[in-house]
């Protein structure tokens, strides 16, 4: 079967809506439940963030739902229990991401061997370098059909973008800006001329923003540049405070997605 | 520089063996690069060693004196002696490091400094080095350790620092280093980051060990033999990194490194993070740490807020899997008692940090003939609190 994010990116080249939000939060059982909604609302891809006790490169809102999510006493153990019947419910692209230690204390063959399984499309790990990956890690995630999602910042040299692009990365994620998640929203001039940039090396893969992408303003100019956009922390804002999820997430898909 | 370097040392890719590496995520990338690339000749270059070698003489007071302790020699029946780090301007081994990781951010043309603490004696070494410098400098320290620091807090400010308290987790070293962290992605351009120990991403324990290797250096010039014993205290390491450096190689030279035990290494309560630990991710390094079965890494407790880490760095967790180094550790209880006993003995009040090293004395077998150096890190005028608890309890 093909993997469902190359899929996705070649039916749809514009647009593509990307949600983060924590496992096992607001509340422990929330995951699938969150997952479901979202791709009812219509969002296109999914990322679901194992929760660290050390997020370095999150901000608050991120760093304080993985702190809520394991108070809840999520673990990737029961994250993949709380996934198992997935793919009976959800049929968008679904990746993990999460930092490298609880996944190689998982054990990372392991864990590839469960995220297929359960219907896992790729992963991202921030602090996996891609040599590391490379060289460890790139068979076993083959052999398992998972992407492994890189990051490229402001100050990626074009060289190493361009590497990643001749690899099969499923999506580069753009991060908008040099910041922790969350601690910047908003697009400057700076930002655009940046976008505009890795707009015109065309590359072969799909590339989606992410950081600081908080509602259809920031939603729809990231778009202007990139395939899609990925939003973490306002998502997260949106259902940390009670009230029904089912339409906290329709309510929060629907004000990203208003068309300019 | 020696030219000659020893296995024990990082490899081209920052390794010790299994351990070490780079791993950070891509917004740091750029910020290691750059280092990566710079730090081995700016620290080799003429001017670095003239300015560098010229302030560790005259601003900081070295070489440190090597002093040969007949009264703990008589009690522990060898011949002990101490390498006086205590006796530093800033009162601990820190001031070796900042003073050239400040200059190599000079040389890179940085013009603000972040630095994590937990005893405070790293942000004071590092805030004292900016404000001679010139250079803006923020500090993150947990907000238990601002609280059980106070003195060092207040020498920061003096010196002209901004203290930023971290409020996750235990409030303590691990957390500061996070929010310091934090603080370089979003800084990506004007900063540097003046790590305190022998952790973080490669080339950080390799610079940081080189830049304490002075301690070793010097041991070898004050003696007149190889001793049979060194042996330090780690929280992170760096102190016990330099008193090694130079006998890594001299295999037949003990090396003992003294973690902190806490309440027990058996205990929860405990941050002896190679014998209680797996191996992991910290900041940015693999190696040893302490971590719960899913890979959370675990809060850790000791009276010493410089040993207080859940992590070692990756140079130590290859010394202790190679049987290079033997590792101790020293409880609460234990080092109190080593801080009392050298008060006594000898008129030192060492840093809670040091004492541990000094409670590991009465748990070596040594033999009448025992050369021992025990690396004094630092002095104890931060602890008083603590002491003064102590002697009313
Ligand atoms: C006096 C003293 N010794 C030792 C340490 C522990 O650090 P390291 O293990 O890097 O030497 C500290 C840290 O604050 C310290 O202040």
């Amino acid at each position: 079967m093909d993997n469902r994010i190359d899929v996705l990116f070649r039916e749809k080249k514009e647009n593509v809506l990307t949600i983060y939000f924590p496992a096992g939060f607001p509340e422990l059982n929330d995951t699938l439940s969150i997952l479901v909604e979202l791709e009812k609302a219509g969002a296109d891809v999914v990322e679901i963030g194992i929760p660290f006790s050390d997020p370095l490169a999150d901000g608050e809102t991120i760093e304080m739902a993985s702190q809520k999510a394991l108070q809840n006493g999520i673990s990737l153990k029961l994250l993949f229990e709380q996934l198992k019947e997935m793919r009976k419910y959800v049929s968008i692209p679904v990746l993990l991401m999460g930092y490298l230690n609880p996944v190689y204390r998982y054990g990372i063959e392991q864990f590839c061997v469960d995220c297929k399984a359960v219907g896992i499309d790729g992963v991202i790990l921030p602090d996996l370098p891609m040599r590391e990956y490379r060289k460890n890690y790139q068979t076993i995630f083959h052999k398992n059909g998972l992407k492994n999602v890189p990051l490229i910042t402001p100050q990626t040299p074009v060289e190493r973008i361009e590497e990643l692009d001749k690899e099969e990365h499923g999506f580069i994620y753009v991060v908008a800006s040099s910041a922790t998640t969350g601690a910047k929203s908003g697009i400057s001039k700076e930002q655009e001329d940046y976008f505009a940039r890795i707009k015109a090396l065309q590359l072969k893969t799909p590339t989606q923003i992410g950081f600081g992408i908080a509602d259809s303003a920031s939603f729809n100019k990231a778009c202007e540049f990139t395939s899609g956009a990925i939003i973490g922390s306002a998502f997260v804002k949106a259902i940390q405070n009670g009230g029904e999820l089912a339409v906290n997430v329709k309510n929060f898909v629907e004000f990203v997605k208003v068309i300019k | 520089m020696d030219k000659h370097r020893s296995k024990y040392l990082a490899n081209e890719d920052g390794y010790y063996g299994d351990f070490g590496g780079a791993f950070i995520p891509e917004l740091l990338q750029h910020n290691i690069d750059e280092l990566k690339a710079n730090w081995e000749q700016i620290i080799e270059s003429d001017s670095f060693q003239k300015e560098y070698v010229k302030l560790l003489k005259d601003y900081v007071g070295r070489p440190s004196p090597l002093y040969f302790s007949q009264r703990l020699s008589d009690k522990y029946n060898a011949q002990i002696y101490l390498k006086r780090e205590d006796l530093n301007h800033t009162g601990s081994h820190k001031v070796n490091n900042t003073i050239g990781q400040v200059l190599i951010a000079k040389q890179l043309g940085k013009s603000r400094i972040i630095a994590e603490t937990g005893a405070g004696q790293h942000g004071v070494a590092t805030a004292t080095i900016c404000a001679l410098m010139g250079l803006e400098c923020v500090v993150y320290m947990g907000a238990t350790d601002i609280a059980r620091q106070a003195p060092n807090v207040a020498r920061m400010k003096m010196l002209g620092a901004e203290v930023r308290a971290a409020e996750s987790g235990n409030k303590t070293l691990k957390d500061a280093t996070n929010e310091a962290i934090r603080d370089w992605i979003n800084h990506p351009t004007d900063t540097f980051y003046v790590i305190g120990s022998v952790v973080g991403p490669h080339p950080y324990p390799d610079m940081v060990a080189q830049l304490q290797s002075v301690i070793s250096k010097e041991i070898k010039e004050q003696m007149s033999q190889l001793p049979n014993y060194v042996v330090a205290c780690v929280g992170g390491g760096s102190n016990a990194a330099g008193a090694f450096y130079h006998f890594l190689d001299n295999e037949e030279v003990e090396l003992v490194a003294v973690e902190a035990a806490g309440m027990g290494v058996e205990t929860a309560e405990t941050a002896a993070s190679i014998a209680q630990g797996n191996v992991g991710f910290i900041h940015g390094s693999k190696t040893l740490l302490m971590q719960d079965e899913d890979g959370q890494i675990t809060e850790p407790y000791s009276i010493s807020a410089g040993l207080d880490y859940p992590g070692i760095g990756p140079l130590h967790a290859n010394l202790y899997t190679q049987k290079r180094a033997t590792v101790m550790n020293a409880t609460d209880e234990e080092a109190l008692q080593a801080a009392f006993e050298l008060t006594q003995l000898e008129g030192i009040i060492p840093a809670l940090e040091s004492a541990h090293a000094l409670a590991a004395l009465p748990k070596l077998a040594l033999k009448p003939t025992d050369v021992v150096v025990v690396n004094l890190s630092g002095r104890g005028d931060k602890d008083m609190e603590t002491y003064i608890a102590k002697m009313n309890s």
